[in-house]
């Protein structure tokens, strides 16, 4: 049980790139910890940094009160699991879980008592004589989960661990490890690129942007008041619908609004969860005057992709951020508008997001 | 593949029998009058039947020699030739393999520039370089012996950078897990690289192996005592001899024998071979 402080952490490679551009954050003992971002954010370096599988170039990096920055990974008290499960693939699943245990000198009852103990937590007991090659993905995984458990380490690390697993099994382990990590009760930073992994195995949520730390928090805070543009787009699927607050129509639904904070702001972001389709207008929110270009049925729910009726001057696109000029729209079930159909969404003002002109600072109303 | 009908399959299998047919003919007339008596072979009366002179010639030639010479029987030269392919083919994958480790796995100064310059001495065979490896041999008094004979023929080229392209194939997480997991350098290198390499290593064997049993060249200079010679050595031996008669029987029966271990090597190990040759799971 440990706790892991990283305190301006910094990674420039040989060539003169620098992956990890100054970070710090505290994950606290027994806490899960979500580092999210798009690829080559530098999420997998600064976890490679905290296992000791790449070399730190300035800061510290501490765990369970102890400066590792020389300290090799064997010796940091960790257990990682990778993205392709890095098994043995000649050893039996028995000998991979308790290969670790051996190199540390650990008596072989004590090793047989935990690879036992975390294969039936594991539900792989059946399989412990058999060779990785012979097992499923979903298997290959609960193996690499048990190498790392049967360790009993300080913290344990999880890159990707999940992304080469089918849908429907992604979920289920999503579940599974996040019922492990509570019964263990052991400090973990898991990385993944997926925003809903991100969002449900989160205590603490760490979303990063170009080797930087966009926003540091837990997962509803950051869902609710993401403090940047990128956050905005990032975290909530699909995106938050954003504009320039300087297309006319929105000026003018803001042209009542006195208070100094509206007028610094210049982009509006609105989720599309956060629309209801309505003839009304309503006090102090927004209306948007769409045109119906495609709809999405997915069952439960339908998404509405329209366009807004004056079309505006693109403003900087991030990653997953839509085109401009469009708008989704989420509405329950499945009966929508025809395509072509001219619509009316509107969004009350407790659920605007405004932003800076240049994305990078949340303007609270 | 599609399946060939009618005429045109006959017409393929008819080539492939005469390619067979052409392939296999010496190596039956070899066993032939490896089996029929000197004097018919010298009279040139050779039947293309086998003889009755099985037991009795191969007994010559194992345990005896040739008659009015005074050769080593064959049994020596194979044993020589045994111990020479083997510690050949051994020690080229113990070397080669260690080297790749070392070039693939550790960051030392002049890496790449050490890596260039073995792969530069695939230019360099023993054909090309046999004067000075003759005279290093004869001053470090390598002359007639096992060491001489093999360890100038030990470092492989080919058999490193084989092993670099198989070691580069293997994901490096595997190291990263074998880091986490405690493994120093030794250990990961004998704990999980070398049975990875299981059937490359086999792969290798075999094919060094062959390479060892048929060398020709190198044996010729540097051994001159009888007793070290080696079977592809003895055989030409055999066959010039300038004031008797060639025994026939007996050549014929040396070449099969030095035709059986390189055949039992292959057959042993071929399934380990084809794997080494084809195999890409990890």
């Amino acid at each position: 049980m440990a706790n892991v402080v990283l305190r301006d952490v910094h990674k420039t490679y040989p060539g003169g790139v620098e992956a990890i551009k100054g970070i710090s954050f505290e994950v606290g003992d027994g806490q899960f910890c979500v580092l999210v971002g798009p690829s080559g954010c530098g999420k997998s370096t600064l976890l490679r940094m905290v296992a000791g599988l790449e070399t730190i170039t300035g800061g510290d990096i501490d765990i369970g009160g102890r400066i590792v920055n020389q300290i090799e990974p064997a010796d940091r008290d960790i257990a990682m699991v990778f993205q392709n499960y890095a098994l043995y693939p000649h050893m039996s699943v028995y000998n991979n879980m308790a290969y670790g245990l051996r190199n540390r000198g650990m008596p072989k009852p004590e090793i047989d008592t935990r690879v036992q103990e975390a294969a039936r937590i594991l539900e792989i007991v059946p399989m412990l004589e058999r060779k990785p090659r012979q097992l499923s993905g979903g298997q290959r995984q609960r193996v690499a989960m048990g190498r790392a458990i049967v360790r009993q380490p300080k913290v344990f690390l999880f890159d990707e661990p999940l992304s080469n697993l089918d849908a429907k099994l992604r979920i289920a382990m999503r579940v599974e490890i996040r019922k492990l990590q509570r019964r263990l009760k052991t400090t973990s930073i898991y990385v993944t690129h997926d925003q809903l992994e991100a969002m449900t195995l989160a205590d603490i949520l760490v979303v990063m942007n170009g080797g930087r730390v966009e926003q540091i928090g837990n997962p509803l805070d950051i869902y609710q008041k993401p403090s940047t543009t990128f956050v905005a787009s990032f975290i909530g699927a699909p995106p938050m619908n954003l504009m320039p607050l300087r297309a006319d129509e929105i000026k003018s639904q803001f042209a009542g609004d006195s208070r100094a904070a509206a007028s610094a702001a210049g982009i509006l972001g609105i989720r599309p969860e956060d629309f209801v389709i309505s003839n009304e207008t309503i006090a102090g929110g927004i209306a948007l005057d769409l045109t119906v270009e495609a709809i999405e049925r997915v069952g439960a729910e339908t998404f509405i992709y329209g366009t807004r009726q004056h079309e505006i001057q693109g403003i900087s696109a991030n990653p997953g951020e839509l085109p401009p000029g469009e708008v989704i729209v989420r509405i329950p079930g499945a009966i929508a508008p025809a395509i072509g159909e001219r619509i009316r969404a509107i969004a009350p003002r407790e659920k605007l997001h405004l932003f800076s002109a240049d994305g990078r600072k949340r303007i609270d109303l | 593949m599609v399946e060939e009908q009618g005429i045109r399959r006959l017409v393929a299998h008819l080539i492939l029998w005469i390619g067979i047919a052409v392939v296999a003919f010496p190596v039956y007339l070899a066993i032939v009058a490896s089996t029929q008596e000197a004097s018919l072979i010298a009279n040139g009366q050779m039947s293309l039947l086998p003889g009755g002179h099985f037991l009795e010639n191969y007994y010559k030639t194992i345990f005896v020699g040739t008659s009015g010479s005074t050769r080593e029987p064959v049994g020596v030269m194979l044993l020589n030739s045994l111990i020479m392919a083997l510690t050949i083919a051994l020690g080229k994958i113990a070397i080669s393999i260690l080297s790749a480790y070392a070039i693939v796995y550790f960051r030392f100064p002049f890496r790449m520039w050490i890596f260039w310059m073995i792969f530069m001495t695939l230019m360099l065979p023993v054909e090309v370089r046999i004067y000075p490896t003759y005279k290093i041999a004869a001053d470090l008094h390598l002359l007639d012996s096992y060491a001489g004979l093999t360890l100038p023929l030990i470092a492989s080229a080919t058999a490193t950078l084989l092993f670099r392209q198989f070691f580069m194939t293997v994901p490096d997480e595997l190291l990263e897990a074998s880091r986490i997991d405690g493994a120093g350098p030794l250990r990961f290198f004998w704990d999980t690289l070398l049975p990875l390499s299981r059937t490359n290593m086999a792969a290798l064997f075999v094919i060094l192996f062959i390479f060892g049993w048929n060398q020709y060249l190198w044996p010729l200079l540097i051994t001159t005592r009888d007793d070290m010679q080696t079977i592809v050595i003895g055989i030409r031996k055999m066959i010039t001899t300038s004031d008797a008669l060639t025994e026939w029987p007996v050549v014929m029966a040396t070449a099969v024998l030095a035709m059986l271990p390189p055949v039992a090597v292959v057959i042993l190990m071929q399934k380990l071979f084809v794997r080494g040759l084809v195999e890409t799971e990890k």
